[in-house]
């Protein structure tokens, strides 16, 4: 049946001119549609983009209904890198559980670990007794994963859409970020550094040097990375305009991140809900409104040369601190973790000083050491929630402890899963090429999404 | 604090060896500490009962904004014939979090006000989880969910129970679009059915999968790990005293 | 240049194995199959520092009908494991297959039941490389050590007799416990 424009139209008014008219007064997209594939008789034809594929942005399985080029429906079949790590989590200690829960998102490890590790603070009732040194590191260490992340999300957003040289110069930039966290943790990724209490060690020497060495050629290296992407015109025909998603549907959809500073709104929970000292450090918060895939990347780039404004902040702030013994992990024995590293002639051990502590000066030490490494520390009973802005959205652990030394229940809030409900809405209707930027927009880790 | 159940209180001023027969009727949940069991244990905590404690309760004034958010919650209830008591089960605020304990029925028109009215406004759905306590009889399942609102700059959860022989909790996908992905994997991890979900099914473990995983009463699930000549049993089989 | 001022009378003498090795050797495309955090390490090591186009293996073959080794990078969860198997008997032969990290080669630190302990459960793996995630470098050690392994590989009969001998070594070797001396009666941790 025709759809009438205006009331009182006939079917003869419709068919007067040549070819079937369609008039489209509003809310009748479905009707129209239907009308059309009815009448055309077209084949629409299901493709799956399986779970291997180069342009998935991980493993993702994408069942797409298409017509010609034309994608109608969007599905989005995710698990298959469902690791059960929440379940794990229940049967290790509440320090132990920081290297699980540190593998799910695999490109931001560190705001993993931040996440649980600030919920079960918030539980130990400690949240105000970590040392500023720690709370420092932490802040350093987040950036750094931040501009890592960032560059992880868009290195691969290039590859998905052919451009090898901004995959390779985006790998090249995170290998200096890399090299940072292998010589601050000691691992180049999923570092369990993050501990409830603190981080696991202090700076090493000339950590802050080789920081600071990064910071004097990462303005250059990232200028250089811009003026090969943002002003391409290959790039920007193939993201400007393309997966729109107004203020509105972000709302709808409890899209958070730079998704939502993309749309224009700037929420950003280091400035609104700010915990870890945020509120203490200078910068801006990135917004754009064109609600694009070129937005968010700009929201990106932006947030990239932020977050070196805020590491500069935190690089200062630890070479002003010259305080000896100035701690890393909370100073309550039965909480902080007891064991001290140091590097002997047979690599990276327990240090020598903290042996002879425990063993000939000290046998309460002796015993918090071994409590602490074989049961751990018992959380009081209730429930917590701290989310943290993470690179890709609102990022939040919701633990739940029975007051033993197991957690009772981790569960993490990654916001890459949430925001894959929104590729529908970005797909759909758009071009096939373009499920391809639409996606890389949201900047998906299908570890975070699957756990 | 909520009375829990248990015989009336006899009436003879109080004193405190009364006041702890209350406490008697409530469940035994752990007996003995460390683990060791029968004449093993030589801690001579074998006869030690701990007993439930009764359901955290809080009672207003909460502190800081949840007593406007309560305030307005109640207020938004009202028209609609509702009563603040008759959906809200008990309040909790603890380590500076509030969470409301909704009833299942009114699950939805308690988000519906929390999203449209405008001095609540959280309009940010932030996820469903659910957390199994295989302990609490009635309300075994618990599905949680985390509000936020970006107008007031607020955060509440909200947490609803349901029985394991009746896991039917009403889906807020009508309120919360967001919320369809999030009640998928609570499903397939607790067995939790979402009454009124558009497409209510597996999304993380494989489509013909059985059991609900993330439940107590699954097993963990791994295998004995052999190194070096001995067998170390996976995480959920092996001894433990806490 | 080299190699051909060297030979004496401008003749070189191989054998058509040695070739065969030689060339199958040197141009591995790799179905990578990235799953989950070493595919970010292998995507690092296809990067301009640790440069795997060296090998003439940054042309990594994303349809499995061209691809020579499967490199099976990262956590593989029971949902994946049928997809691994059908890509993995879409490759043509010859084939090989890296298992990278502890969680492809055993499960890792996963050992649950969403995991698979050890992809070599799936596919024959030929080359376990552990880590988590292992170092670029390490990877590249993985693959000069199959690229040796590539180049004995021998052909047609004497093929089937060095698989029938290799099989015969791994069904001969003892038990881990037998090895160690260690009695296997009750002795668990």
């Amino acid at each position: 049946m025709t759809p009438h424009a205006t009331p009182g139209a006939t079917d003869a008014d419709a068919d007067a001119t040549e070819g079937r008219v369609y008039n489209v007064a509003g809310q009748d997209w479905d009707e129209v549609i239907a009308d059309v594939r009815d009448l055309s008789g077209s084949e629409q034809v299901v493709v799956n983009m399986g779970p291997q594929h180069p342009s998935t942005h991980g493993v993702l399985r994408l069942i797409l209904t298409l017509e010609g080029e034309t994608v109608t429906e969007a599905r989005a079949s995710i698990g298959y890198l469902h690791t059960g790590i929440e379940k794990n989590i229940e049967y290790r200690t509440w320090t132990q559980g920081t290297t699980f829960i540190t593998r799910a998102d695999y490109l931001m490890p560190f705001f993993n670990e931040a996440a649980y590790c600030l919920s079960a603070e918030r539980l130990l009732g400690i949240e105000d007794k970590i040392p500023e040194r720690a709370q420092i590191m932490r802040v350093l260490l987040l950036e750094l994963n931040r501009i890592s992340s960032h560059l992880g999300g868009i290195g691969p957003f290039g590859f998905e859409l052919g451009a090898t040289t901004i995959f390779l110069q985006g790998v090249r930039l995170r290998e200096n970020i890399l090299d940072l966290f292998e010589l601050i943790t000691g691992l180049r990724m999923n570092h369990g550094f993050f501990r409830p209490g603190g981080v696991a060690q202090d700076m090493p020497a000339g950590g802050l040097e080789a920081i600071r060495d990064f910071l004097r050629e990462a303005p250059r290296l990232v200028h250089d990375f811009r003026t090969l992407v943002d002003a391409n015109p290959i790039f920007i025909a193939r993201t400007k305009g393309i997966a729109y998603l107004d203020l509105q549907a972000c709302m709808a959809l409890g899209v958070t991140g730079p998704m939502l500073r993309a749309a224009g709104l700037p929420w950003d929970l280091r400035k609104s809900q700010p915990c870890l000292g945020y509120e203490s450090y200078e910068f801006d918060v990135p917004t754009v409104d064109t609600c694009d895939t070129y937005g968010r990347y700009l929201v990106r780039m932006e947030e990239i040369e932020q977050s070196l404004r805020i590491v500069e902040q935190a690089v200062d702030r630890l070479a002003d601190r010259t305080a000896p013994n100035d701690p890393w992990m909370i100073q309550d024995k039965k909480i902080g973790w007891p064991a001290r590293l140091s590097l002997g002639p047979d690599g990276l051990g327990p240090s020598p000083e903290h042996i002879a502590h425990i063993m000939g000066q000290s046998m309460e030490a002796l015993i918090h050491h071994f409590k602490l490494v074989t049961e751990g520390f018992r959380v009081p009973a209730g429930q917590a929630y701290v989310p943290i802005e993470s690179p890709k959205g609102e990022l939040g652990c919701h633990v739940v402890s029975d007051g033993g030394t197991r957690p009772y229940r981790a569960h993490l809030r990654d916001p890459s899963f949430h925001h894959m409900q929104a590729i529908s809405v970005l797909c759909e209707g758009g071009l096939l090429a373009d499920v391809i930027p639409a996606i890389a927009s949201i900047d998906p880790v299908l570890g975070g999404v699957d756990r | 604090m909520s009375e829990p159940e248990g015989p009336p209180a006899e009436d003879n001023g109080g004193l405190p060896a009364r006041l702890g027969e209350q406490r008697l009727t409530a469940s035994v949940v752990q007996t003995g500490m460390f683990g060791a069991e029968g004449t093993g244990d030589t801690s001579g905590y074998g006869r030690l009962q701990v007993r439930k404690p009764p359901p955290l309760s809080s009672e207003p004034p909460y502190g800081g904004y949840f007593d406007a958010v309560a305030q307005a919650l109640g207020n938004a209830l009202e028209p609609a014939g509702l009563g603040f008591s008759d959906a809200i089960e008990r309040v909790v605020v603890e380590y500076g979090e509030i969470t409301f304990h909704v009833r299942r029925e009114r699950l939805v028109e308690v988000a519906d006000k929390l999203l449209h009215d405008p001095a609540l406004r959280f309009e940010i759905f932030s996820g469903v989880s659910g957390v199994h306590y295989p302990d609490e009889a009635g309300r075994e399942l618990r599905a949680v969910y985390h509000l936020l609102s970006i107008t007031h700059n607020r955060r509440i959860r909200l947490e609803v129970g349901a029985p394991d022989a009746d896991p039917h909790i009403p889906s807020l996908t009508g309120v919360y679009p967001a919320s369809n992905w999030h009640e998928r994997e609570t499903w397939d991890f607790f067995g939790i059915v979402f009454d009124g979900h558009p497409a209510l099914t597996r999304i993380e473990m494989p489509d013909d999968w059985r059991g609900h995983p993330q439940r107590k009463d699954y097993p963990l699930g791994g295998i004995p790990v052999e190194y070096r000549g001995t067998k170390v049993p996976p995480p959920d089989e092996r001894r433990s005293y806490t | 240049m080299g190699i051909e001022e060297k030979l004496p009378s401008g003749v070189l003498l191989t054998s058509v194995e040695k070739l065969a090795g030689w060339a199958r050797a040197r141009s591995v495309w790799p179905a990578t199959f990235g799953l989950a955090c070493c595919a970010i390490e292998l995507m690092q090591t296809g990067g301009p520092r640790h440069d795997l186009a060296r090998f003439g293996m940054e042309k990594t073959g994303a349809t499995p009908r061209q691809a020579d080794l499967m490199i099976v990078a990262g956590r593989v969860s029971q949902k994946m494991a049928p997809v691994l198997r059908q890509i993995y008997d879409q490759m043509p032969e010859p084939k090989w297959v890296i298992s990278m990290g502890v969680c492809a080669s055993s499960g890792g630190m996963f050992n649950n039941y969403a995991i698979v302990q050890g992809v070599d459960h799936i596919v024959p793996v030929d080359i376990y490389l552990p880590g988590c995630p292992p170092r670029p470098e390490m990877l590249m050690d993985s693959i000069l050590k199959l690229h040796d392994k590539i180049m004995n590989m021998k052909l047609g009969p004497d093929r089937d007799q060095q698989i029938t001998e290799l099989e015969q070594a791994r069904l001969d070797m003892l038990p881990l416990h037998v090895t160690a001396g260690i009695d296997d009666s009750g002795s668990e941790l």
